[in-house]
């Protein structure tokens, strides 16, 4: 691995000073991407920052406003959080398909986001419940939609000196779930050829108040398909509907043919996924 | 260089690591624990699995310099006083193990899981233990040595 500077900060305004320093500084939470990169040049560092030991990004907590998790938090104590897995299911769901339990005992989930990888397996079932990321820096804070933090493959919308403190899911309303998954060839230990996660709402006249489906391995980004969130949101939910919904999930995804799969096959695996996590999402709502 | 204060196996160590060492490397060039296993290096193989204060990690993916106040327990310090532990029995016994490299991280993996579920059903071993790769037994007698000590560990 090259040479860098390593630091520990145990405060979140001693965290945002060094990253207001000159030089390429990168934030190490599981490090089980940035240290893979590292090793292999696909990233570089003149300074690691370890941000576990930060108390605020540690936080895994229900509020008022919804769930806040801090970023470092791992993905194994999300995924076994008991709101996560009465609340948030399309979280649990993901959690536990990052890597192997190895990997998500130490990958904190700010990083599975910040990686920003088109295929990160949490992301789409943080921007089904319409996530929001608060975001600092040594001039202030800001929150930003999670549909809007994602510029590109491995690029986000976070300037040099900021830091992805925590994301915060708002509370969800009675008659609600969520759920996700994905594609591999495999069982276990492989990255998604496509992923979909939804979230669904239902009235009591059985239409549907609000539905949120987004996609991985579709696009540069995860991206929201909001097309098939129109043809869901005021209507009652039958198959008929969900089929309507998965085939017009279609049009959100701009695929790439690379060795997971060719650009129409994973065009075909939009539709068939977006049809199974509407099914389970409503499948959990009824109970 | 960085000083560390880390327990690995029970025993304090105080040492100083550069920061870009891996955990994996400091335990064998530096402790010489050289029980813990290089396959990969990238997170996939499992070879290198201990556990941080109980969880399993992929050591390879863990800077030493991150570990500061941890403690750590490799394959080296699974037996207790001289006899296995109910994971490593019941490997020598179904042989669950062929050329041995994936063994130790094998092991760790197991012993975690028992941990936390001492009655865990086929599926939940196949899961816990797909981050580590075995290329030889095609992980049935694997599969049947963590049943083995399951049952072992509940007489």
């Amino acid at each position: 691995m090259p040479d860098f500077d390593f630091a520990q900060p145990t405060s979140l305004n001693e965290a945002l000073e060094l990253f207001a320093a000159d030089g390429e500084v990168r934030a190490l939470v599981g490090g089980t991407d940035i240290v893979d990169q590292l090793k292999t040049g696909r990233r570089n560092a003149d300074m690691v920052v370890d941000l576990k030991r930060i108390p605020e990004l540690q936080r895994l907590e229900i509020e008022a406003d919804g769930l806040h998790i801090g970023a470092a938090r791992s993905l194994t104590d999300i995924a076994e959080f008991p709101v996560v897995l009465s609340d948030y299911k399309g979280l649990a769901d993901s959690s536990v398909l990052v890597g192997s339990w190895q990997i998500q005992n130490r990958a904190g989930i700010g990083g599975n986001v910040c990686n920003a990888a088109p295929s990160g397996d949490t992301i789409p079932a943080l921007l089904s419940h319409e996530t929001s990321a608060i975001v600092a820096s040594s001039s202030g804070r800001r929150e930003i939609a999670l549909s809007d933090f994602f510029a590109g493959p491995g690029q986000t919308v976070l300037q040099k000196d900021e830091i992805l403190v925590e994301l915060v899911l708002p509370p969800i309303p009675d008659d609600s779930a969520s759920s996700y998954l994905r594609f591999i060839p495999r069982n276990e230990m492989d990255i998604a050829v496509v992923g979909a996660g939804s979230f669904l709402h239902l009235g009591s006249d059985g239409a549907v108040q609000k539905a949120r489906i987004a996609l991985a391995s579709v696009a540069p980004t995860p991206v929201r398909a909001r097309a098939a969130e129109g043809v869901l949101e005021g209507n009652v939910l039958s198959d008929e509907l969900i089929e309507t919904a998965a085939v017009a999930a279609v049009e959100a995804a701009t695929p790439i043919s690379d060795v997971r799969g060719s650009a129409e096959y994973r065009r075909e695996l939009v539709k068939v996924l977006t049809r199974r996590t509407l099914g389970i999402s409503r499948d959990r709502i009824v109970g | 260089m960085k000083h560390i204060s880390i327990t690995v196996n029970g025993d304090q160590h105080e040492l100083l690591v550069e920061a870009n060492w891996t955990l994996l490397e400091t335990l064998r060039d530096h402790l010489r624990l050289t029980g813990t296993k290089e396959g990969c290096s990238n997170g996939n193989c499992g070879a290198c699995t201990v556990m941080v204060n109980g969880r399993t990690a992929n050591s390879c993916l863990v800077l030493a310099a991150e570990m500061d106040g941890n403690e750590i327990t490799t394959i080296e310090g699974i037996a207790s006083q001289g006899k296995l532990n109910p994971v490593q029995e019941a490997f020598i016994k179904d042989g669950a193990l062929q050329c041995g490299f994936c063994t130790p991280g094998f092991i760790i993996s197991a012993t975690a899981l028992l941990q936390r579920n001492p009655d865990p059903s086929e599926e939940e071993i196949r899961t816990r233990l797909a981050g580590n790769l075995c290329r030889c037994t095609g992980y049935d007698k694997i599969v049947m040595a963590v049943e083995d000590a399951a049952a072992m560990l509940r007489t």
